[in-house]
């Protein structure tokens, strides 16, 4: 059934779209973080969209391929009293850009939205196909 | 306006709503694909597409059979792809993506409506073949 692809689709996009906003979250929530796991400064992390194509279909929605750090320099404050300064009393601070981020946020609800608009309607149009010849 | 319909009511109900439902998955993964940089928005040509799948030839894709005996009898078969186009954009965008989700979500609103009105004919078509089957009005 044709129109079942179409839902799938349309869960691709909720599924990508919704990683999108959890490494949108990720980089809003660590915005501070001057050492993570590695003791390095959190960087800033993005996903990559990639859209699938088998053959003899006209596509099959979109992937997140990977989820690259933003190889942007890092931001440095002058804080003398900090323990991750360096000795001219700078520290690195996450390179994460919250103009961005809230850019990125409200463009990928946006689009789970559009995904979940298209998936009710596919919805709708299955119920009306069980319901062909009644 | 025909007074005789052109096709079988049953067979173009059939492809059309086939052909609706394949829209629909083009434009839903157009729609899926609004953020996926470089990528292209795709449609089909409904109108010729219908008008070739019911003709049984589809001159872009129909795949003929050789011949090598002057008796032997043409033979023609139809991919059931239909030719996907490209989608020129109002707006270019700066990662090279042309969907334009709001062009898209009134084809995908608009195909939808279309499908559905497929269904009631369709419907329809299969309810008064019953009737005369049957003898009794439904």
């Amino acid at each position: 059934m044709s129109l079942l692809a179409t839902f799938n689709i349309g869960a691709t996009g909720l599924v990508a779209q919704s990683l999108r906003l959890n490494t949108t979250a990720s980089n809003i929530a660590n915005i501070d973080s001057v050492s993570g796991p590695d003791g390095k400064p959190y960087r800033s992390r993005q996903v990559v969209f990639t859209a699938t194509q088998p053959a003899g279909m006209p596509g099959s929605g979109v992937q997140v391929t990977q989820i690259v750090e933003s190889t942007t320099p890092l931001r440095r404050e002058f804080k003398p009293g900090h323990p991750k300064a360096d000795k001219s009393g700078y520290v690195d601070m996450p390179n994460v850009n919250p103009t961005e981020e809230m850019v990125n946020m409200i463009s990928a609800s946006r689009s789970y939205q559009m995904n979940i608009e298209a998936m009710n309607v596919t919805r709708q149009l299955m119920m009306s196909t069980m319901d062909l010849g009644k | 306006m025909n007074a005789v319909p052109k096709y079988d009511p049953l067979s173009f109900g059939e492809t059309a709503l086939k052909l609706r439902t394949y829209r629909q998955q083009v434009l839903g993964n157009n729609l899926t694909n609004s953020d996926t940089p470089t990528f292209k928005a795709r449609d089909i040509d409904f109108a010729s597409v219908l008008e070739n799948q019911l003709q049984g030839q589809d001159s872009s894709k129909s795949l003929s059979l050789a011949t090598t005996n002057g008796r032997h009898l043409p033979g023609t078969a139809v991919v059931d792809d239909p030719k996907l186009l490209y989608r020129i954009p109002i707006q270019p965008s700066m990662d090279g993506n042309t969907v334009d989700s709001d062009v898209e979500l009134s084809e995908f609103t608009k195909n939808s409506v279309f499908t559905q009105s497929a269904l009631t004919f369709l419907g329809g078509t299969i309810k008064g073949r019953m009737s005369a089957i049957t003898g009794q009005p439904s």
